[in-house]
């Protein structure tokens, strides 16, 4: 693996003062949000950075009422929690502990602990933090097929953030591969658009979401379309239509030729993890978690000891689970800056992982709880 | 090859794993009230398709009256219908749109209330089309009622439906849109 | 196509100023301070550039400044972000062709590119 470049390397200068943090929180979902809170409740000094142009990860494009625990705010709607959550920072905005930063990319993660951010308007500036967390979320997965590059043909978050974040109809007739929890809220809440929903298409015989979210959008006349997959999308500038192939024992079969202007591709998601791979941290491949994700011990430290992980991008999972990861990790740092002891911080970490347990007890979790066993380590020494 | 089809039936796939439940062979994983309660409980009492052990729990934290238990979290609710009152609380509060409340008390129809987050909204007195769990129009209906009750955008529509239908109906489509 | 009516969200205050922008030399309009993509998008613009290789056409993909698949010249600067950057009045949008000037964000291998077709 190589090592990244430090900044005097590329810029052939270094930089005359470095902008100092006790805790950087890259990324503003439900993870980075709740650690900022936990951090700053515990008396840290916190800096977030968030490449979109407003807080709230990937819950700003959640119209539905979210599940889990009522303790995890289940029953409201993901945008309102994403509102609750930025209220709760607001009594710290002004009071020098905090600083938000929109529109700001954490780029680049030098072994000197120093971190670059890139903003909108061009701006490059490093950050030298005391430690850091990711919570960088995820990134949606693509599917190869033919002319899966035409404009038209989204990724459900795609269609989501130009949907319910900037109120722009996607499109006039939509059709959905995959029928995972995305692809099926993702059809509930084009319906809610006034957008037509021809049909979900998924590989497996069975749908891979929640029963609940495929009734949903069952009842207002949706097929959903089990071991069938789309064989190729039709148009020259755009999409105008594609072929939808039932998968038998023998390959693809062509069975329906329709007519679309949005394809909405919901195929999973992999954990954002590109800084934590410039930062060396150790990794695993673990497919129950999306992808590669990095080791962590019981307080979502990894192998460098200044960083820690929080929410998606430690493995794909909940913003219930990710809220929770966020306050252990801040809770540890705490610790290891000295704002708690060492007493207080187990007893909070050890509340905090029995609601995790608690939401991780069913059978839909089984994965995450698999997936856990061979990422989670304790750091010697 | 042969020419495509291009138009997909709508029950080209009907079964429990396409998200269809099939009332008859599927009733042990659903709440349905017993059937001398249910025809005299006035504003009806609650029905609950929530057949998947999934980790979720606002129905039970939402009902005054403490008639659902979903214990623990990932459990499928449990209803004891004597504490039912048919508030339509849980109804609207429900992220699956799982619960819906049915009043069979009044003599030639029944009231199915259900919960609605679509456009438009339909008026009191508007006839709309009630559809099944494929989205098929079954039967047409007069909106009776039109509430909120937890103030978060979600509707529940009261619909009237011909005796019969009760366990048919679980959507309305307001006529005349697309 | 903007949304208007919607049963859950309410878009106006997210709408605070319609301004008018140039895409091609047409004039259109569209929110200030919302991204540029998305006043394209509801102005029925769905190809924002063309594949460095084969000439396909793009559009947007990921809408949250990843992929690099939104990148067009704006007021003449090229590999612009149309789906994270903000509309100001009186903008100059064009289609991008091919690679445009590399800038630093690529070099840092920061988006994951789709460009390999
Ligand atoms: C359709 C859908 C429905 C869902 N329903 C539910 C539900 O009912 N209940 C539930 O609990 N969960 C649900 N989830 C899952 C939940 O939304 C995610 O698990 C959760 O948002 C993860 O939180 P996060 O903070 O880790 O990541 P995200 O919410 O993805 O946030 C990550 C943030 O980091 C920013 N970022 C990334 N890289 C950088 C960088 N280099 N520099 C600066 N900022 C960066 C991103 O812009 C983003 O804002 C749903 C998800 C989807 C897509
Ligand atoms: S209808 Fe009211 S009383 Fe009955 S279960 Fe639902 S919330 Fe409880
Ligand atoms: S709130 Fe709805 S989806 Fe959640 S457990 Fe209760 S009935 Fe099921
Ligand atoms: S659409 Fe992916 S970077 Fe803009």
């Amino acid at each position: 693996m190589t090592m990244s470049k430090s900044p005097a390397e590329i810029f052939g200068y270094s930089f005359p003062d470095i902008r100092e943090t006790q805790l950087l929180i890259v990324g503003g979902g439900p993870a980075g949000l709740s650690a900022a809170l936990q951090a700053l409740k515990l008396g840290l000094k916190v800096t977030l950075v968030e490449s979109g142009l407003e807080l709230g990860g990937q819950l700003v494009k959640q119209t539905h009422k979210f599940f889990g625990s009522s303790l995890e705010r289940a029953g409201t709607r993901g945008f309102r929690i994403a509102q609750e959550l930025i209220k709760e920072l607001t009594p710290f905005k002004g009071s020098g502990q905090l600083e938000v930063y929109l529109s700001t990319t954490a780029i680049a993660v030098y072994p000197e602990r120093i971190v670059l951010l890139s903003q909108l308007s061009g701006k490059v500036f490093p950050i030298k933090p005391k430690a850091m967390i990711i919570a960088t979320g995820a990134q949606e997965r693509m599917l190869p097929f033919p002319n899966n590059d035409l404009p038209g043909i989204y990724g459900a978050g795609g269609i989501q953030t130009l949907m319910n974040q900037y109120g722009v109809k996607p499109g006039k007739r939509a059709l959905i591969v995959g029928a995972g929890n995305i692809g099926l809220i993702v059809a509930y809440q084009l319906l809610q658009a006034g957008v037509e929903v021809i049909a979900i298409l998924e590989a497996m015989d069975r749908i891979g979401g929640w029963w609940v979210h495929a009734a949903k959008v069952r009842r207002y006349g949706v097929p959903i379309l089990l071991k069938h997959t789309i064989s190729r999308a039709i148009g020259k500038e755009k999409v105008e239509g594609a072929v939808i192939a039932e998968i038998t024992p023998d390959g693809l079969k062509d069975k329906y030729q329709v007519e679309c202007d949005l394809i909405g591709i919901s195929v999973g998601l992999t954990p954002t993890v590109d800084l934590l791979r410039q930062a060396n941290v150790k990794m695993k491949y673990v497919a129950f978690m999306g992808g590669f994700v990095p080791l962590r011990d019981r307080e979502m430290r990894t192998s460098q000891s200044w960083i820690w992980v929080a929410g998606d991008s430690a493995g794909i999972e909940e913003a219930s689970t990710a809220m929770i990861e966020g306050q252990i990790a801040s809770t540890s740092v705490a610790k290891w800056l000295g704002y708690i002891s060492e007493e207080e911080a187990k007893r909070e970490i050890d509340q905090l992982w029995a609601r995790l347990g608690y939401l991780r007890e069913a059978e839909v979790s089984s994965k995450v709880r698999k997936g856990l066993e061979e990422v989670l380590v304790t750091w010697g020494g | 090859m042969s020419k495509l089809s291009n138009l997909i039936p709508p029950d080209e796939q009907v079964s429990f794993w396409s998200g269809v439940l099939d009332p008859e062979s599927n009733l042990d994983l659903i709440s349905v009230p017993p059937e001398d309660l249910w025809r005299e409980k006035r504003a009806g009492l609650v029905v609950i398709e929530c057949p998947q052990e999934i980790p979720c729990n606002p129905c039970h934290t939402s009902c005054p009256t403490g008639a659902i238990k979903v214990e623990p979290l990932t459990a499928i609710p449990k209803v004891n219908y004597d504490l039912c009152t048919g508030c339509t609380i849980c109804v609207s509060k429900c992220p699956g749109l799982a619960c819906f409340v049915i009043d069979k008390t009044p003599a030639d129809y029944s009231i199915v209330k259900l919960p609605y987050e679509m456009y438009p909204v339909p008026k009191v007195g508007e006839v709309v089309d009630c559809l099944d769990r494929t989205g098929k129009p079954v039967v047409e209906g007069e909106v009776l009622n039109v509430t909120e009750p937890s103030r978060d955008g979600t509707k529940v529509i009261w619909v009237k439906v011909p005796k019969g239908f009760e366990m048919t109906v679980r959507a309305i489509k307001v006529k005349g849109g697309e | 196509m903007w949304l208007e009516e919607h049963p859950i969200l309410d878009f106006s205050s997210k709408r605070p100023k319609l301004v008018k922008f140039y895409f091609e030399g047409k004039e259109m309009w569209g929110y200030e301070g919302l991204p540029i993509a998305a006043s394209l998008h509801a102005n029925g613009i769905k190809v924002y550039r063309y594949s460095t290789r084969l000439n396909r056409p793009r559009g947007f993909f990921c809408a949250i400044g990843k992929c690099s698949s939104c990148f067009m010249v704006v007021d003449g600067v090229p590999n612009v972000r149309t789906c994270i950057t903000p509309l100001r009045e009186g903008m100059r949008i064009e289609r991008q062709r091919g690679l445009g000037k590399i800038d630093l964000n690529l070099i840092q291998g920061e988006a994951g590119s789709d460009d390999n077709v």
